[in-house]
């Protein structure tokens, strides 16, 4: 019989993930293996894991990684691909690590077309704290630090980073997805290849920023919350190609 | 080999590159701005990295990111900037990344002056980032300390995978005097550093060979990884260092470091001169402290300790109580805030206590 | 022996220059021990400059003495700033196109020219600097000149244009300080 489908190696099979059930995070981090794989670069590959749930994973990561403090993966990146251009260097991170706390980190690396791969994980929520609220946060939509939900008054709007990213002249890829439909989770798998073989052409900054869930906190089931992406997120965060240079 | 005529930055810098460090990062601020202007163009010359990172806390981390590559690296900065570096030093720290940072120091609490000063002691020996960690920490009080100290501190901090601290002040950093620079590590040499580095660090390893986790939260066990940390702070005991000047018929003892240890080590000349027994010691290593130098001193002999520094309050007193025990006064004679210690200050404050 | 001098000026007239030139000729070509420390940051900027020089036989303690046996001052807020700094019987050297305010200290030895004049003349304002080194030399020989002009000669390697000018500079500086010792 053929084999059509196999585990990836860059995730350890006696160990059980840290992420909660129907969390996209494990999906993400899947695809992320799966293309290492494909690609045959297991062995070049450092992932610079930001502080958040996007840690939750690093132990059961096959391959080399490094937690950065909160909100400075892009500096810590930027240290190990200029010390080591030969690695693969990609980060991992949240919303709230990428465009609240280490805005400054990633705004510069993206301007100074740092030849690295963010993988930006945007829940429009901190999770692993416990649902504050992130730049990301939709108006309306609740977090324990902004009870009443956004309001552009008091919180500002949305942050849109792949658009604000855009403003800059030096990033080669900018690219939204999501995981939220079969199909969705294929095109993130694409994006995500595409933007490593920038990396190994050295074609400079790339990111793909997917919009992602948090049944946790945003108290809904895993189901639903594909329901919420759909109605809520998207709509805020329209997905495609921002630039492709 | 001939002397050479070096600012104390560009010497730190250049006594870095020679001793093999190959990334630099740093972000600019008086009194350090030499030091990475200084790398800047001489990094391309021997294949080594400079990025001017966009703030102290990302060019603390990318020297983070870049020590874990195994490569030699170091920033610098200056008081409220090495503030700022805090986080990145305890992340080095925690994930044992071997790295040499500098702190040319100014006035302070906070923006302070940019005159020199040596307002930051507690926090360079004491607390450098949260967590409880320690690193070895350097005084220079002659420009060609300050090259000798930050080309042996890549070999220390390899040794310890530890960070070490090269604790500066303004004036050693922006003066010039004749040094001899040390020799030039070889490419050989530095890829050998680099490739001795290779298992544990964080460049690729695939999955079939043994995975290098760079682990600063220690998840599965930080209490474990304290007590790895503090069972190699205590092989330091071997590593302190501290000059005696005069001191085995001294009546009064003078406690300084860096800059200030300088100028009182010139107006113990003169006092001696005059007939005042006077001596000094000058912690080479702050951390670890010298201790056992006061601990041993011969209290029927010696009426007074004088505490010289470039701090108000004064922050070298509290190390040199511990060592003292109560076993005679200790006075101060202090500057601060960008003043710099001067001799007559120093000779003032002699002769006062010796008429006591 | 130890020679402490302060070079003061405003920014542009070239005093951390003049410093430095002297410094690194003594270290380049005595054994003896010298530092130079210049004023700096927004110091500089606010238009004034000055450095410090020790040349000693001995280890140099403070690279920035309490009392000089040497001044140069360029410009008169110089002149009031560190003229309280000269030691009782010190050497005061005055650039004299500029200041003009009367010398109260009557145990200083003064020697004074119109350097900014005299560069003038030369066609170059910019070598008020090195007409004040050759003065500093030509009176007090605490280095030689030999010594001195090599380190100029080296330094304007990379402009070899300058030199002819910068000679006649040195050398005009040098008559004048003999001429006052
Ligand atoms: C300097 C610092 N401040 C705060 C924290 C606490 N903290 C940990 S994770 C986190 C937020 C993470 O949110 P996000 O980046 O959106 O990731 P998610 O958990 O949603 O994937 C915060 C504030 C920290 N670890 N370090
Ligand atoms: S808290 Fe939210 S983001 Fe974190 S693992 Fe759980 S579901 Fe995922
Ligand atoms: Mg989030």
């Amino acid at each position: 019989m053929e084999k059509v489908y196999s585990r990836t190696t860059g995730i350890r099979e006696d160990m059980v993930n840290g992420f909660c059930p129907g969390c996209m995070h494990s999906t993400i981090i899947k695809l992320i293996g799966e293309v290492l794989d494909e690609m045959d670069i297991m062995d070049k590959a450092v992932g610079v894991l930001g502080i958040g749930c996007c840690g939750l994973h690093m132990e059961y990561m096959t391959y080399d990684n490094t937690t950065a403090p909160h909100g400075r993966a892009c500096a810590v990146a930027t240290g190990i691909k200029r010390a080591n251009p030969d690695s693969l260097v990609y980060t991992y991170q949240g919303d709230g690590d990428f465009a609240s706390i280490g805005l400054g980190e990633s705004v510069s690396a993206a301007n100074r077309g740092e030849n690295i791969t963010v993988i930006f994980v945007n829940n429009g929520i901190y999770g692993m704290t416990g649902g504050q609220m992130a730049p990301t946060t939709l108006f309306g939509m609740k977090a324990s630090t902004a009870p009443k939900g956004r309001i552009a008054e008091e919180h500002g709007y949305p942050m849109h980073m792949c658009e604000i990213l855009n403003q800059l002249t030096a990033p080669a890829y900018l690219e939204r997805t999501s995981c939220n439909t079969p199909a969705n989770v294929m095109k993130t798998k694409k994006a995500i290849r595409k933007a490593f073989e920038n990396q190994l052409n050295g074609k400079g900054f790339s990111m793909v920023e997917i919009i992602s869930n948090c049944p946790t906190n945003w108290g809904v089931e895993p189901l639903d919350s594909l329901t919420f992406i759909e109605e809520k997120m998207l709509p805020e965060y329209p997905l495609g190609v921002i630039r492709d240079k | 080999m001939a002397r050479v005529f070096m600012k104390g930055c560009e010497a730190i810098a250049e006594a870095a590159v020679r001793a093999g460090c190959r990334f630099f990062a740093g972000y600019p601020i008086t009194p350090q701005n030499e030091i990475p202007e200084y790398f800047a163009r001489r990094m391309p010359e021997v294949g080594g990295i400079f990025v001017q990172g966009e703030s102290e806390v990302a060019s603390i981390n990318m020297v983070y990111g870049a020590g874990s590559t195994g490569t030699r690296s170091m920033t610098s900065s200056s008081s409220c900037g090495i503030s700022l570096k805090s986080e990145g030093i305890s992340y080095c720290a925690s994930a044992r990344i071997p790295m040499v940072f500098a702190n040319i120091s100014r006035g302070g609490p906070g923006v302070g002056s940019i005159h020199p000063a040596q307002q930051d002691y507690l926090q360079a020996t004491k607390a450098s980032g949260n967590g409880g960690f320690e690193m070895l920490v350097f005084a220079p009080s002659t420009v060609q300390e300050a090259i000798d100290m930050t080309y042996n501190a890549f070999e220390y901090a390899q040794r310890d995978r530890n960070p070490v601290l090269i604790l500066c002040d303004g004036v050693i950093g922006t003066m010039m005097e004749p040094v001899k620079l040390p020799e030039m590590k070889t490419d050989e040499e530095v890829a050998a550093f680099k490739e001795g580095n290779k298992e544990w660090a964080c460049i690729g390893h695939g999955k079939d060979v043994k995975r290098s986790w760079i682990e600063p939260g220690h998840w599965r066990g930080q209490e474990d990884a304290n007590i790895e940390a503090a069972a190699m702070y205590e092989t330091w005991d071997k590593d302190v260092q501290v000059e005696e000047y005069l001191v085995e018929d001294a009546q009064i003892v003078i406690a300084a470091y860096g800059i200030s240890a300088r100028v009182a080590k010139s107006a113990i000349d003169i006092l001696r001169k005059e007939g005042i027994k006077v001596g000094l010691i000058r912690p080479i290593t702050v951390h670890p402290f010298p201790y056992h130098s006061f601990e041993k001193l011969d209290y029927s002999r010696v009426k007074a300790i004088l505490d010289v520094e470039m701090s108000i309050p004064a922050q070298l007193i509290y190390d040199v109580k511990l060592g003292v025990n109560n076993r005679c006064p200790i006075e101060t004679c202090l500057r601060s805030g960008g003043q710099i210690m001067s001799r007559d200050a120093v000779l003032d404050a002699v002769r006062k206590l010796n008429e006591k | 022996m130890e020679t402490n001098l302060c070079v003061a000026g405003f920014g542009g007239q070239g005093v951390m220059t003049l410093g430095k030139f002297l410094a690194e000729a003594t270290c380049d070509s005595t054994d003896k021990n010298v530092t130079f420390f210049p004023s700096y940051g927004a110091e500089q900027r606010g238009g004034t400059a000055n450095c410090f020089v020790v040349i000693s036989d001995e280890m140099v303690g403070a690279p920035l003495g309490d009392v000089m046996d040497d001044l140069i001052v360029m410009n008169e807020p110089s002149l009031d700033r560190f003229i309280g700094t000269l030691k009782e019987g010190g050497t005061l050297f005055v650039n004299s196109s500029i200041v003009k305010g009367e010398i109260t200290r009557k145990d200083a030895k003064v020697v004074s020219a119109p350097v900014t004049e005299l560069a003038l003349e030369l066609g170059n304002a910019k070598v008020l600097n090195v007409i004040m080194l050759g003065i500093y030399i030509g009176y007090t020989e605490v280095v030689s000149l030999e010594v001195v002009w090599g380190t100029i000669e080296h330094k304007l390697g990379k402009k070899p244009k300058l030199l002819p000018l910068n000679k006649e500079a040195f050398e005009k500086g040098l008559a004048i300080g003999r001429s006052q010792r």
